[in-house]
């Protein structure tokens, strides 16, 4: 089992013919069990293929091609263009839309978000690397190649959620090394509104029965690691929490941010040590190093009790 | 991005705000003839982007020009916060009956906008939210629909205020709301938002920031208040080395190699990804070692970049060797990473296996980059070695050990 | 920019790639246009008398293989240098 996405997920790739694009598709359609690609999207270029995909003008094109509802997209778009891709999207019913781009304006970002909840869509980044359920899908270019991917993700009880996309597979890598595989890795993106929350895909992580234990990788700016404090703390979460906290160097430089967009402190609270300090407080442990994160995983699954 | 209060101001009066009559001096002799023509008391007030001018001496009142002269020439020399002031606003000073608090932020959790009004202006809003938390109100809006005047009403009638009070904030908050959105701001407040003796309502101080991504679809904006594409109005100026770093990085359009901070350490960085970067910075620091820089490499970039920024970081003052790591990488390639460091050494004469304390990055095309690094005798170490390791290792190979882990902690942020 | 024609026993060196071109096919200018597109970092020039190497290019080369595809078998060389010049695909 996995979250979000399976060996059944249909999704197309909108802005298919750039260049990291089209890396993207063949390594999605190499790894596991083969994505299911189903079409590519850029305007003007319809009746080209890439690695086989069919490309089409719009959004509509794809689905009519397709015959049946398609799942969901990957974006990855100028920034000037993606809330526009989005929108299609949405409009045209996929349900999940992983967005890859980044250095798009937070407005535009708040209205891709509030028109996803208006349509009951989901949506994962912008600024991330997609999804991976190890050995089964990827969607984005998570992990990289699927011949690379494949030494850094195995199956496994560990559900993983990152802000960076790059330590998403970094800790995966070292959770794999240890004998600890995942179930479903997400990379959420960097930037200071995303789509989906560490709070808000505990619920579906909670839900899926191959999953034991969360890894979260965690840097300073924005609130998303006290709502998950919070939740933690209100709910009855059978999930015992590992984070990891980057950045803590940025407390001393107020007013800097490093790393990703989403890094800069705009608040008392947004401060790494005011997250370790949430995030204890709630019962979750937080790693000194990533090399930890293992055996506390371990630890906290053989106690059998949740945070 | 920050605007300076004059600025603010500007963009405050286009969208129909009403502004106290002030003026922008950069010489005393200027501020005494923008107080001249105000003609009655006026407020001096430093042009800075940092908080607590008031505290720091950079807010005065005057009661005659000369004296606004007087103040306007120790205010341009007083600097704060590490900045010196652009100019001083010289601002009608206006007898109030009562000072509000209007402002506009993001909600990341809800991930939308906030109205937030107080009816306890000209203090610090987080202050008032703690100690008065029920004179502090706020509701959410969309980013979808237009903002409409009855949501800034409603927001507003819920501190009890009615009457005439009511109908001239209203379009204030709402024409707030409405600029926060069309300017890509990611703060915009006025404080105080002052109401005068015949019950009419002014921006007496306003201070907006702007998303950086923003900053291109915001030109004609930007070009009014004539602030230029080179000003990054960051937290303090960039170093020469900083700018350096730009221009490697802007050589070509291949991924990044750059991002530069500059640190006064004596071990070179030369770190990606995002993540990555602030994870081996601090694991850096953590084993006691002293970072001349921070830097980031992602998206795969060209052997010329990756040259280059070794090649900035090799040259730094202080710095004995570089340290190259980063978590593991799937879209750049650990053999272009390589070459670019092993020639940025070779270019400046020196052996890459001993300028190159260690080289950590696993991932995409690393048999073809260890084969380079075995070729030029370079340690480097696979995945199984972590990054705090790697970090560990690159702090030993430069003689700073853990013994000195207490003074490194404090010393490093001196270059903020 | 420092753009050479090579032939088999001047090869164009950079510190970890060089390339070779045997003398039958370094004058072929309709190759050299094939090369000079396929390339991703613009190692190959079409130039007036043939195949021309661009020098600071040489480092720059991602091992793609293009070249080779779009080349007649055996008319170009892409070496390791930092591999015991090791040709690309032996």
């Amino acid at each position: 089992m996995s979250i979000l996405i399976d060996e059944h997920t249909t999704f197309i790739v909108q802005g298919i013919t750039g260049r990291e694009a089209v890396n993207l598709v063949r390594e999605c359609l190499d790894y596991g069990k083969g994505a299911r690609i189903v079409a590519g999207v850029t305007p003007g270029r319809r009746g080209r293929d890439v690695h086989g995909v069919q490309v089409f003008d719009t959004v509509a094109q794809a689905i009519e091609h397709q015959g049946a509802q398609i799942d969901g997209s990957v974006v990855t778009v100028p920034p000037a263009f993606t809330k526009d891709a989005v929108f299609e999207a949405l409009e045209n019913g996929i349900r999940l839309v992983v967005i890859v781009t980044e250095r798009i304006p937070r407005g535009d970002v708040a209205q891709m978000v509030e028109l996803a909840s208006e349509r009951g869509a989901r949506i994962i980044g912008p600024n991330c690397l997609g999804i991976i359920v190890p050995d089964v899908v990827k969607m984005g270019g998570i992990g990289g190649p699927a011949r690379d991917a494949a030494r850094s993700y195995t199956p496994g009880p560990v559900g993983v959620i990152s802000r960076s996309g790059g330590m998403t597979t970094e800790m995966s890598s070292t959770l794999t090394a240890a004998g600890l595989g995942q179930s479903t890795a997400v990379s959420i993106g960097g930037d200071a509104i995303i789509g989906s929350t560490y709070a808000e895909l505990m619920p579906l992580f909670e839900a899926d029965p191959a999953t034991d234990a969360i890894v979260i990788y965690t840097e300073p700016g924005g609130r998303m690691e006290a709502e998950l404090a919070r939740r933690v703390l209100e709910t009855d979460s059978r999930l015992p929490i590992v984070a990891f906290m980057a950045g803590r160097f940025m407390d001393e430089m107020p007013g800097m941010s490093f790393g990703h967009a989403g890094t800069i402190v705009e608040g008392k609270e947004d401060t790494a040590s005011e997250k370790v300090a949430r995030l204890g407080e709630a019962g979750i442990v937080v790693a000194e190093e990533i090399s930890e994160i293992p055996s506390l995983v371990q630890d906290r699954m053989a106690s059998g009790t949740a945070v | 991005m920050r605007f300076f209060e004059y600025e603010s101001r500007v963009v405050t009066a286009k969208v129909g705000i009403p502004v106290t009559r002030h003026g922008l001096a950069k010489t005393a002799d200027e501020a005494r003839r923008i107080a001249e023509q105000i003609g009655g008391p006026v407020v001096i007030k430093s042009q800075v982007l940092s908080g607590g001018r008031m505290k720091a001496g950079g807010v005065k009142f005057a009661d005659t020009p000369d004296e606004a002269a007087r103040h306007a020439d120790q205010i341009l020399d007083l600097e704060i916060g590490g900045h010196m002031p652009r100019g001083v606003l010289v601002d009608d000073r206006a007898p109030l009956r009562r000072e509000y608090y209007a402002g506009v932020v993001w909600d990341g959790i809800r991930k939308l906008p906030v109205m937030l009004f107080s009816d306890m202006g000209g203090i610090d809003i987080e202050e008032v939210a703690q100690t008065h938390p029920d004179r502090v109100v706020r509701v959410h809006f969309s980013t979808l629909r237009p903002v409409s005047d009855w949501q800034a009403k409603q927001l507003i009638t819920s501190l009890g205020i009615s009457g005439s009070a009511l109908n001239r904030l209203t379009p204030i908050v709402a024409r707030l709301a409405r600029l926060f959105l069309a300017y890509d701001m990611t703060l915009a407040e006025i404080n105080p938002l002052g109401e005068l003796q015949d019950g009419s309502f002014v921006a007496l101080d306003a201070h907006m920031e702007m998303e950086n991504e923003a900053r291109r679809r915001q030109h004609a904006l930007l070009h009014e208040l004539g602030v230029g594409d080179e000003e990054t109005r960051l937290a303090r100026e960039p170093t020469a080395f900083e700018l350096a770093g730009e221009q490697v990085d802007a050589q070509d359009h291949r991924g990044v190699a750059g991002n530069v901070t500059e640190f006064d350490g004596d071990l070179g960085l030369v770190i990606g990804a995002g993540g990555g970067s602030l994870t081996l910075f601090d694991a850096v620091r953590a084993h006691g070692g002293r970072p001349a820089n921070y830097c980031e490499i992602g998206g795969n970039p060209s052997v010329r970049k990756a040259c280059g920024l070794a090649k900035l970081v090799l040259e730094k003052p202080g710095v004995d060797k570089i340290a190259v790591m980063m978590s593991i990488v799937s879209n750049t390639r650990v053999d272009i990473v390589a070459r670019g460091v092993i020639k940025a050494c070779l270019e400046l004469g020196y052996d890459p296996a001993e300028k190159i304390a260690i080289f950590r990055i696993p991932g995409a095309w690393e048999d073809e980059g260890f084969k380079i690094l075995r070729r030029y005798g370079v340690q480097y170490a696979d995945r199984t070695v972590s990054l705090h390791e790697a970090a560990r290792r690159a702090v030993e190979s430069i003689g700073q050990g853990p013994m000195r882990s207490s003074e490194a902690a404090t010393a490093d942020g001196a270059a903020a | 920019m420092s753009v050479e024609q090579v032939g088999p026993r001047a090869p164009a060196d950079g510190l970890f790639i060089a390339v070779e071109v045997e003398e039958w096919a370094v004058r072929d200018r309709e190759l050299a246009a094939k090369l000079a597109e396929v390339c991703p970092v613009d190692i190959y020039h079409a130039g007036a008398r043939g195949i021309e190497v661009v020098r600071e290019h040489l480092d720059e080369c991602v091992l793609c293989e293009l070249c080779l595809n779009a080349a007649p078998p055996g008319a170009i060389r892409v070496i390791k240098r930092y591999d015991g010049d090791a040709p690309l695909r032996a």
